[in-house]
């Protein structure tokens, strides 16, 4: 089977966007468009030597679904696992996301939004091979069944890649019923990356390794201060490097269009731009910490709000206040972000590892005028997303299209990695203002809440998440905190700040900062109780029983309440993020230099199914080390309206050294499947905080965490 | 000027001042091995140098000279380097972009010894960051070449 009318797939529209966000109450899906019909000519192909490729309407950025996406074809499809191949989808309106009506990656969706729809497919081509071989062999096909790539009557079998023709020209079935769980072959078992031969040997295309003739490089002069305009330039020595071909002046900057990159950079460094700051020139992040404390003071937007919580606090027999803050942050992938672009013949080509294809077919489109039909965005490997490459605004596209239209020529518009540090789209800089009231045994009556930042989805198309100017990625992991339900009097409220500072979702968006105050907060509480952080979290949680069982599960297989060598101590937190509930036991020392050292973390996972455990291990894993550099080490910081930081010399992550031995336990569960790429991250940050304050009894509230 | 690339010796018209990354990956097309700071602080870049592992980012092709440069390409015919099949049973890989920086990393660290300790390899893999956070599996997967040990997962 082929795609059996390319013409149709690829006549694009505009994708509906309807949400970017999925609640974890599970709006999103009651949002969902009407569902066009699947059709699997658009999903799978099967050739005649039985090579079975699966097209990936998501974007593979290291996350797996290369290979989750394909099991769940595979699984109902009854193929030849090992004769399955992956490509990534071309932009077209069949591979819009099934809960967003756009093609997209992000919210930890990939799996669980297609779990239907790719097993629908898997399960529709085999009822078309099976009617195939019935017409072949002049049998009702009911009497057939299949196995590893054949239909097989008695004992005799029809390879699929011999029947592939004739099933192509059936119609698909109406309906299909899908295996039942316990026939499953692959679902559930760990399996091996379908990705890895070509991601160990250097032959793995990244949207850098786009190359053809006559394709140039271009670096884009962008204003060192956010929102800053081009006031004039002077191009003379930057057209005097060999290389360098043309200098143009764009919206976002001035882009130096070259015949290799060196030529490219070289150009940039010899160009002389004078720019118009505007408003950002005196942007301090201390300062503007300072005001987020000072109007932490008063509340703001209301979130939630449930009894009398001023009264209940005044009349508290004692209460604690803390004030939590994080810092903005770069994602840094390891791919600087790129993106090429050809505009020839009434048509635009465009190259990128992005998670919203569809936003950027209709920003190419929107600038090169064309029909968006006439755009076509090829995704290659994603060379980490981490939220990134999902821009709603579609700027790093939009830069490299304009370079691309003023240069007339094909153009792959290349970040440095000081761009991409200096550039923007950050996780958001936060302040949590906390204040508990506490009974006389120390459980908590009265929680005031006040969270400061940046509203991620302003200004975007996801503006229509917002509502009673709440942005539900601010406070997401307060407002539906599991302790605050054994709180009888709360109070939950937002202060919606803005400033120059472009800001972005960043791997588990608002849950990086949420956690981190929830669970600080609550091992404040426990630790004033005098109790055991554990058990007094499982007060609180004893009418949740998800969350207790992980924390439970962490605990044990981190030893919890055993002795450990003098210099140790453990730390725990449990955050739900993604609809998957994640507990994590850190154990941390500090040196003599004051630095902290995290040596293992437990971790527990109940996301439900883990369809392929091998890769919820990685990721979980993987989610551990994004956020500890986080922990550790990162930070942007601005001064007169500059970002401090500029590489990985100053802008740290976590290297080999950091990394703990991350043991990953998973929960199965009959829980409605969660997300996996982002829940890992949230508990980290608060488990090593806690284990830190166990140690040395100082309580960090501020990221990176830092002792001296 | 010649340059020794995986075995074959190749002219190239290039200024002696760009880094070796560029010519390998704009003027040879040798796209494995990657960009990712150019100023030699992340590691995505390393080739070997004569068996040492380089970083390619920071250095003009000028001082390459007769030193014969293997690239991620050019390690194995067909991945089948004892790290590369160490890196497909331990399952390493995520987003991959850094993985050809680590694997050099890695088989450098193996050719000079054999049997590291868990401190060789923080300091021998150091230098190359994951984002994906693959450290795990790859410290995993180096003692797994190491040892030798085929047993699966």
């Amino acid at each position: 089977m082929s795609p059996i009318s390319r013409r149709e797939i690829l006549r694009s529209g505009a994708g509906l966007v309807i949400a970017f966000h999925v609640s974890r109450r599970g709006r999103a899906a009651e949002m969902a468009p009407e569902k066009p019909k699947t059709d699997p000519n658009a999903f799978v192909r099967i050739a005649p030597d039985d090579s079975v490729t699966v097209l990936l309407a998501h974007s593979e950025m290291g996350q797996g679904i290369w290979t989750c996406l394909a099991m769940l074809i595979a699984e109902e499809l009854d193929c030849d696992w090992t004769k399955v191949r992956v490509e990534h989808a071309p932009s077209a309106p069949a591979y819009a996301h099934p809960l967003f009506g756009m093609m997209a990656t992000g919210g930890s969706t990939s799996t669980r939004a297609e779990f239907e729809r790719y097993r629908q497919v898997g399960a529709m081509a085999r009822d078309m091979l099976v009617r195939a071989a019935a017409a072949k062999w002049k049998t009702d096909a009911k009497t057939l069944r299949t196995g590893n790539g054949f239909v097989i009557m008695g004992k005799e079998r029809l390879a699929y890649g011999k029947l592939a023709e004739a099933a192509q020209q059936l119609p698909p079935p109406e309906k299909v019923a899908l295996k039942d769980r316990k026939n499953w072959k692959l679902i559930g078992k760990a399996t091996r990356r379908l990705d890895t031969p070509e991601k160990i040997t250097g032959k793995a295309k990244f949207g850098m390794d786009v190359q053809f003739p006559g394709l140039k490089t271009a670096l884009v002069a962008r204003p060192p201060v956010f929102g800053g305009k081009v006031k004039t330039f002077d191009a003379s020595k930057a057209k005097a490097v060999p290389g360098v071909e043309q200098v143009l002046q764009i919206p976002s900057g001035v882009a130096v269009v070259a015949t290799n990159f060196w030529s490219a950079k070289q150009g940039r460094d010899e160009l002389k731009v004078e720019w118009d700051s505007g408003p950002g020139a005196n942007l301090d992040s201390d300062a503007l910490m300072a005001s987020y404390r000072a109007q932490a003071r008063s509340p703001g937007a209301p979130v939630v709000k449930a009894g009398e919580p001023d009264a209940a606090l005044a009349s508290a027999a004692k209460r604690l206040e803390a004030e939590y803050d994080v810092p903005f942050l770069a994602h840094a992938t390891m791919e600087p972000l790129n993106c090429t672009v050809k505009i020839e013949n009434g048509g635009c080509e465009v190259w990128t590892g992005t998670q919203f294809q569809t936003i950027e077919q209709m920003t190419a489109a929107a600038i090169t005028g064309l029909p968006p039909g006439k755009v076509q965005v090829h995704t290659p490997f994603l060379g980490g997303g981490f939220g990134r490459r999902g821009d709603p605004r579609g700027a790093f596209v939009a830069e490299a299209v304009h370079v691309a239209k003023a240069a007339a020529v094909p153009v792959k518009t290349v970040w440095t990695r000081e761009d991409d540090i200096k550039g923007g789209l950050y996780r958001p800089m936060f302040l949590h203002r906390v204040e508990v009231g506490v009974n006389d045994k120390g459980m908590p009556l009265a929680w005031k809440h006040t969270i400061v930042g940046q509203s991620i989805m302003s200004g975007t198309p996801f503006e229509r998440m917002i509502k009673n100017g709440i942005d539900p990625t601010s406070v997401e992991g307060v407002s539906d905190s599991p302790y605050l339900d054994a709180v009888p009097a709360r109070h939950v409220s937002l202060h919606t700040t803005k400033n120059p500072v472009p800001i972005h979702f960043w791997r588990s968006v608002g849950n990086t900062h949420t956690a981190f105050a929830m669970e600080s907060m609550i091992d404040e509480l426990a630790w004033n109780a005098g109790q055991d952080p554990l058990a007094f979290r499982l007060t609180l949680l004893k009418d949740k029983p998800r969350f207790a069982r992980a924390l439970k599960a962490a605990a044990d297989k981190a030893g919890w309440g055993k002795p450990l060598p003098s210099g140790r101590a453990r730390g725990l937190a449990v955050h739900e993020s993604f609809g998957s509930i994640v507990a994590e036991v850190a154990e941390v020392s500090v040196d003599s230099e004051k630095s902290i050292h995290v040596h293992k973390v437990s971790c527990a996972i109940d996301c439900g199914l883990a369809v392929n455990p091998l890769a919820v291990e990685a990721q979980v894993q993987g989610a551990v080390a994004y956020g500890l550099s986080a922990v550790l080490y990162s930070e942007v910081t601005l001064r007169k309206g500059q970002v401090e930081q500029s590489n990985f010399h100053d802008y740290r992550v976590a290297r080999m050294a950091d990394m703990p031995e991350v043991t990953v336990q998973i929960l199965e569960s009959d829980a409605r499947m969660g997300g996996v790429g982002e829940p890992g991250t949230p508990p980290i940050a608060p488990a090593v905080a806690n284990a830190v304050y166990a140690l040395t009894r100082k309580r960090l509230r501020s990221l990176p965490l830092r002792l001296a | 000027m010649k340059l020794h690339v995986n075995g074959a010796v190749l002219e190239v018209d290039a200024p002696g001042e760009m880094p070796l990354l560029w010519v390998l990956r704009d003027l040879l097309g040798y796209t494995g091995t990657k960009f990712g700071c150019g100023l030699a602080q992340c590691g995505v870049c390393t080739v070997h140098l004569d068996g040492h592992a380089t970083r390619s980012c920071t250095l003009p092709v000028s001082m390459v000279g007769e030193r014969k440069i293997t690239t991620i390409e050019g390690l194995s015919a067909g991945g089948t380097h004892a790290v590369q099949r160490a890196w497909a049973i331990l399952d390493v890989v995520q987003c991959g972009y850094c993985q050809s920086g680590q694997i050099m990393c890695a088989a450098a660290l193996l050719a000079e010894k054999p049997d590291p300790s868990d401190a060789d390899i923080d300091l021998a893999m150091g230098g190359t960051i994951c984002r994906c956070g693959t450290y795990q599996r790859i410290r995993e997967a180096i003692k797994h070449a190491a040892s030798g040990r085929r047993a699966e997962r």
